[in-house]
């Protein structure tokens, strides 16, 4: 099986003045920012929370609280793989009771990443509310789950990956539409 | 996959990257005892069969509470309720247990090896929960996961072991363990307790005679307790171990400022350490207990969850999913 790069969805710039966008609309969505943290789904929801995060900064002067999140152990397909997959490190250094938590993840497809995510919440606390926030909602959702900030919805087909490369994972910056060739 | 074990029956034939992979999947692990919930859905549906041919209380415990916060079930048979009272052999009983199809089986035994012979012989994980006066695995691997963390790094470390090393299956765990990662190794006891052959275990170990000499620049001490149900000879006077080999504050103070103690438990006070080291802060006893869950939970996860791992075939051709 081959996969070939079929068209770019985002570009670099784009990417910035989307999340310029989406983090003008969790605060104004939200009210201000009481009570607001963000957390980034592992792998590339981390740098997109501490983006979001940084933009909220410069425009409003508070640091909202960030954290990350890896959902392996609330993976709902771990007894059909092996070997298992490597765990990782949560880092969330605050309370989640009371909480008004922005979930961030790149790319929301079938929802199940985000009901993983939900569990690993609440393992730590009872949030107020969780909302969700994607760069990209490419559909084929597999559960009730849809996301309240979204940075781009594209139609995309079964075979089709979305890859969100960002310079602080893949050193480079867009988003590409992928298709396996079989 | 180079990482990937499908037992751990001892530490002896792991590499380096098989300790520290195992040390890493530990961390996340760690911090699971601050979480208001700590229970998870990992493991659910997996059964543990928990094989203690030989009274345990601590490790036990541990394995028991690392399985069932990943959600797994436990089947728990006891040396003393068991059917080896009425003179049932190993492997029947073990393949007894096999019928039931847990996913994964914890042994301890006092026969050196029978972890080997039970994993040869299922089709199942085999976890090492102590064998005779072989291996510890689980034990080593919680120690150096509690020094490296203290210290910062596993590498390079002057390492003492003090006391009954001859029956110390942690003892040789240890050793095994961080003389891989290249680790000074001075073993000090009663002449009886430290024959010659311990040299031979590893490279860069010796043999001291006197307490001082021993942890003279030592940066990490083991205690180990004095184990009387494995001793058959008579055994050195309380009296004379306790004046002659008890950790005590002042011995202590001969090994680096910020050494670590570590005891693998249970610690007899007044006997082979004295209390003031065992609450001083130089003491990991608690930190140990806290890591093995960790530690356990790793393996576990590991060994026990996911499909079931096929034995490797000749003639069939195995796929590994990547992830």
């Amino acid at each position: 099986m081959r996969v070939v790069e079929k068209r770019q969805l985002l570009s670099a710039e784009e990417i910035g003045r989307t999340l310029q966008r989406l983090a003008h609309e969790i605060v104004e969505k939200s009210g201000g920012t009481k009570d607001l943290a963000l957390i980034g789904v592992r792998r590339r929801g981390v740098p997109l929370s501490q983006r979001l995060a940084s933009i909220i900064r410069t425009s409003s002067g508070v640091n909202v609280p960030v954290g990350t999140l890896d959902i392996t152990l609330y993976r709902d397909d771990l007894s059909t793989v092996a070997p298992q997959p490597v765990v990782q490190s949560n880092e969330i250094d605050f309370g989640m009771d009371d909480r008004d938590i922005v979930l961030v993840d790149d790319v929301l497809y079938t929802g199940r990443t985000v009901r993983a995510a939900m569990n690993g919440l609440f393992d730590l606390g009872r949030p107020r509310r969780i909302r969700l926030c994607v760069l990209i909602d490419r559909g084929h959702r597999e559960l009730p789950i849809e996301a309240s900030f979204i940075g781009s919805a594209v139609q995309t087909s079964d075979t089709e990956i979305v890859e969100v490369r960002l310079q602080e994972i893949d050193n480079e910056e867009r988003v590409m539409l992928v298709d396996r060739v079989s | 996959m180079l990482h990937r074990l499908q037992h751990l029956l001892g530490l002896e034939p792991l590499t380096r990257e098989q300790i520290t992979f195992i040390l890493d999947q530990s961390k996340p692990f760690q911090e699971f005892h601050r979480h208001p919930l700590k229970k998870l859905a990992t493991l659910r549906g997996k059964t543990v069969a928990l094989a203690f041919f030989e009274p345990s209380t601590r490790t036990r415990i541990s394995f028991a509470t690392a399985a069932a916060r990943l959600g797994a079930d436990v089947m728990n048979l006891q040396a003393e309720a068991s059917s080896l009272k009425k003179g049932e052999s190993l492997i029947d009983t073990v393949r007894t247990l096999e019928a039931m199809r847990p996913d994964g089986i914890v042994i301890r035994h006092s026969a050196s090896g029978a972890p080997y012979f039970v994993a040869e012989r299922l089709e199942i994980p085999v976890i090492n929960a102590g064998d005779g006066t072989h291996e510890h695995p689980t034990q080593a691997l919680l120690d150096a996961l509690t020094i490296r963390d203290r210290k910062g790094r596993l590498d390079g470390w002057n390492v003492t072991i003090l006391g009954d090393i001859l029956h110390s299956r942690v003892a040789r765990s240890n050793v095994h363990l961080l003389s891989k990662f290249g680790a000074h190794i001075t073993l000090c006891g009663p002449a009886m307790w430290v024959p010659r052959e311990m040299e031979c275990l590893a490279p860069n170990i010796r043999r001291v005679p006197q307490i001082e000499e021993a942890l003279e620049g030592a940066h990490v001490i083991f205690v180990l307790r004095v184990q009387t149900e494995r001793i058959d000879e008579p055994a050195l006077a309380a009296e004379e171990f306790i004046l002659r080999y008890q950790l005590t504050p002042e011995r202590l103070r001969l090994a680096q400022p910020d050494a670590l103690v570590l005891h693998p438990g249970p610690m007899i006070r007044g006997l082979e350490i004295d209390p003031t080291v065992a609450d001083g802060p130089q003491s990991c006893v608690l930190e140990q207990v806290t890591n093995g869950l960790a530690v356990r939970m790793a393996l576990l996860y590991h060994l026990v969850g996911g499909a079931p791992v096929e034995a490797p075939h000749p003639a069939k051709e195995q796929s590994s999913a990547a992830d």
